[in-house]
């Protein structure tokens, strides 16, 4: 049997009459990543919290490390490694000083060489001493995972490590984690970003207002939902008519006026889509192609969209 | 690692803070000193406190140092805590006591510092205390346990606080507080309500209490209103700092 990184049983929270998070179950095997999909306000951030002994859970157990985090807060302490929502640098101080902080908190051995590592290995060498301050959005997030390494935790949460990044910056952090996780450590990712967790993940649970409603890696998630499809807009009810009895394997929108043609989306399938509507002598007044997104997750698994969980 | 090791790295941190951030050394160190000039200088002449004004206003005007000091300690509290460096030195275990009494020790230090600069101002402008040394001594220990009560309340109120922005304005009712005392004219002087809420706030027996040893007539009954007053806050702030830094995620 594989060794278990995190394990959560009937994981509870309520904020005074307000459930955050309804009975959690989850396990991480260790040296993989996990990921949590959700849209804001699903409770991925107090799932970090509890797991990473910030916050009390109000019902349920949890092992991180094999060690309780109820009992043997500190031990999971020294096996954890967090990097939260918004980069926890010290603005005040340089990329440098962060690191040292870090190294005198941690007691860590031949602290010098560490800073100068971690600089080295995620490219701040150049502005190390410069203050935190005047940090870009990516650098700043690479300081803050390079700041969580400092003490080699085996376990590290990265709470939406790419929330607000540029797609260079991103893909640099997916890189990193990737890095990571081939030195054997664990990795427990959220993110609201369904291809971020599709890029990295080897499970994926998907989280919706304090419930896990899906569980399971990339591939059978996929399954689970519309895959890429073309959509055609149409100006009247009878071309809409004309068009389903042409192309048997859509779906029809009545109210909108669309039709939902499977595809994936290519130049091959998409002319021969279009000889097929020119052939009848239909028009589409409008066509799209659409690939899933984390709205068509939660509109598949929960009958809602991220939207409506928002609120 | 102990926590005594701690508290002397996050005491190091808190003290780059102060160096690197040059508007919380102005508000901390030149505000009294200015507000100082103006009520000595152009005000100073025109009331009458039996007594020479600059005598009669720097045991105020000290108390006044303390709260300015405090706004800066509420902000950076706060920004610890909303940026999540609290939470990160959390789950590295790093005791709540090395992270709060740095800053409460960071907060008295600027304290002391701002203190200095405006008595040293004060004896260039005719400063004549009467005071001894044995007086002198329970000067500072006034202002130093009023630092230090004012700094765990206030390390409370940034804790608490939603934003670095609320922390600031939290502090301003402690920097209003000593304007509403004995410390810039007699309370008797004032009109009916506020003169008996001077009469009655903390620092009203706080600054009689310095202004007492100052003048070398130090008066028992006010040292020990200020004393409970002082104690009183700083269990109020240290009990109320705790909570939120264990609850608060």
């Amino acid at each position: 049997m594989t060794e278990m990184a995190i394990t959560a049983s009937g994981l509870r929270k309520a904020y005074q009459d307000k459930v955050v998070l309804d009975g959690i179950d989850l396990q991480v095997p260790a040296g993989t990543i996990f990921s949590l999909l959700g849209p804001n306000g699903a409770g991925k951030t107090t799932v970090v919290n509890v797991l990473t002994t910030l916050l009390k859970a109000d019902g349920g157990t949890v092992r991180v490390a094999g060690y309780d985090i109820a009992t043997e807060t500190k031990r999971v302490r020294s096996a954890i490694g967090v990097t939260g929502q918004f980069a926890a640098v010290d603005e005040l101080l340089t990329g440098e000083e962060n690191l040292q902080l870090m190294v005198d908190l941690s007691g860590a051995k031949d602290g010098k060489r560490v800073v100068a590592d971690l600089l080295e290995r995620f490219e701040l060498t150049g502005s190390a001493k410069k203050p935190a301050s005047t940090y870009s959005g990516g650098m700043r997030r690479k300081l803050d995972l390079a700041m969580t390494l400092v003490g080699h935790p085996r376990i590290i949460f990265l709470d939406e490590p790419t929330t607000g990044l540029d797609p260079r910056s991103r893909r640099t952090m997916w890189a990193i984690i990737r890095d990571l996780v081939a030195d054997g450590v664990t990795i427990f990712l959220t993110t609201q970003y369904l291809e971020e967790a599709d890029q990295l993940a080897d499970r994926i649970a998907v989280l919706d207002q304090g419930r896990l409603v899906a569980q399971g890696t990339a591939d059978e998630l996929k399954r689970r939902i519309p895959g890429t499809h073309v959509r055609l807009r149409f100006a009247t009810v009878a071309e809409l008519d004309a068009a389903a009895r042409v192309l048997t394997d859509s779906t029809r929108d009545e109210e909108a006026l669309t039709l939902r043609v499977p595809g994936d989306g290519g130049s091959k399938s998409l002319r021969v889509l279009l000889d097929r509507l020119d052939e009848y002598a239909l028009g589409a007044e409008e066509l799209s192609v659409h690939t899933p997104d984390l709205d068509d997750v939660f509109f598949a698994l929960t009958g809602h969209t991220t939207e409506v969980a928002a609120k | 690692m102990s926590t005594k090791s701690h508290a002397t790295v996050m005491l190091r941190r808190n003290f780059k803070h102060i160096a690197r951030n040059p508007t919380s050394v102005f508000n901390a160190v030149l505000m009294p000193i200015v507000i100082m000039l103006m009520f000595v200088y152009m005000l100073g002449d025109a009331f009458d406190v039996g007594v020479d004004y600059v005598d009669y206003a720097t045991p105020g005007l000290m108390l006044l140092a303390v709260c300015y000091g405090l706004g800066g300690t509420a902000t950076s509290v706060n920004s610890d805590m909303t940026k999540g460096i609290i939470n990160r030195f959390k789950v590295m275990d790093v005791s709540r006591g090395a992270v709060l009494t740095g800053h409460v020790v960071a907060s008295v230090l600027t304290n002391v510092i701002a203190i200095a600069a405006l008595v040293g101002v004060a004896f260039l402008l005719g400063f004549s205390p009467s005071a001894g040394f044995l007086d002198w001594l329970g000067v500072v220990g006034m202002i130093l346990l009023l630092a230090f009560a004012a700094g765990w309340f206030t390390v409370a109120l940034g804790l608490a606080a939603k934003s670095p922005e609320t922390a600031g304005m939290g502090a301003v009712p402690l920097v209003m507080l000593p304007f509403f005392s004995s410390a810039i004219v007699p309370a008797e002087k004032m009109g009916p309500g506020i003169r008996e809420f001077a009469e009655y706030q903390p620092f009203t027996p706080i600054i009689e209490t310095v202004r007492g040893l100052l003048t070398g007539t130090p008066s028992t009954g006010y040292a020990i209103a200020a004393i409970a007053w002082c104690a009183g806050i700083a269990v109020i702030g240290y009990v109320w700092a705790r909570a939120k830094f264990t609850k608060r995620a």
